[in-house]
């Protein structure tokens, strides 16, 4: 599957990084509170959350999303 | 031997499928539960009548997102050649395309959806319209052909009918509205559009002679 939020180079992309950011600020996160908050599509959402949770940024527990270690790196070398 | 394509039917749930979008990539029907979806296909990009389908659905996607729709576009061309044409109609028209467009360069979901009909095209689908509940579920079909674009406020209105009747438990009649309304159709509606010229000396005729 192409890119959305992780090139093939495992860069983040600005939509990736605006996402973690998020999590962070909330510690955790369901899709319709990131819907309501950033004004996104749901679909988009859904889709972006799934990629950075495979991709090892984030961890989800039910429908809550929360950062990974490796998450918080990315950020912290984003910033 | 002849390959035998299974066509979706109304009732039936939504063929799954992942793709890449212009607006990144998508797992159907994960992405898009608890929305109603409006899947269309169109048969290319930068072609005159899919731009105005394009137009009209973007006008209209305040009120689809108001019934809890999504719209999502489908052709067999490339996310490249997706995002510069909805580049090109916002920098011709000044028209933003607020939805998703699915490029399916090897034809693999137009064929799920059975989107293609070799008796009109075998390389281009048709203009298929696919109604699909929060469920998964297909609950309405449109087939329209390269040569007509739809209308947009009956994709609407249909919409409506499906709301009101499962909501409701009813039926509705022909011309169903949920509110009177007036249908606005202007000049521009009876303008039609000629297939483009196949060589220089036409293209400079049809310059003399007025076409738009």
């Amino acid at each position: 599957m192409g890119t959305g939020c992780v090139s093939l180079e495992g860069k983040l992309s600005e939509r990736a990084l605006s996402f973690l950011k998020l999590v962070k600020e909330r510690g955790k996160v369901n899709p319709e509170e990131v819907v309501r908050l950033t004004g996104r599509p749901l679909f988009q959402v859904r889709s972006s959350l799934r990629e950075l949770t495979q991709a090892g940024f984030l961890q989800v527990e039910g429908q809550e999303y929360s950062l990974t270690e490796k998450g918080l790196v990315a950020l912290k070398e984003a910033m | 031997m002849e390959q035998v394509v299974s066509m979706p039917r109304i009732g039936d749930p939504a063929p799954a499928y992942e793709a890449q979008t212009t607006m990144g990539p998508i797992k159907f029907p994960e992405d898009f539960q608890g929305q109603w979806l409006v899947f269309f296909s169109h048969p290319a990009d930068f072609t005159p009548v899919c731009t105005t389908e394009f137009m009209g659905f973007a006008k209209l996607h305040e009120e689809f997102q108001k019934r809890n729709v999504q719209l999502l576009g489908l052709s067999i061309d490339s996310t490249f050649s997706h995002i510069a044409w909805v580049m090109n109609i916002k920098e011709k028209m000044g028209v933003d395309i607020p939805f998703p467009i699915v490029a399916d360069v090897d034809g693999k979901v137009a064929r799920l959806y059975g989107m293609l009909h070799p008796g009109e095209s075998s390389t281009v689908t048709v203009r298929a319209v696919f109604v699909i509940d929060p469920n998964g579920k297909i609950r309405a079909i449109i087939y329209y052909p390269l040569s007509a674009g739809r209308n947009m406020r009956e994709i609407l209105r249909l919409i409506d009918a499906l709301q009101t009747a499962d909501k409701y438990g009813v039926a509705t009649p022909a011309d169903w509205v949920p509110t009177p309304q007036t249908w606005e159709f202007s000049e521009e509606n009876t303008k039609v559009i000629v297939p483009p010229p196949t060589t220089y000396e036409e293209a400079i005729k049809r310059l003399e002679e007025g076409y738009e």
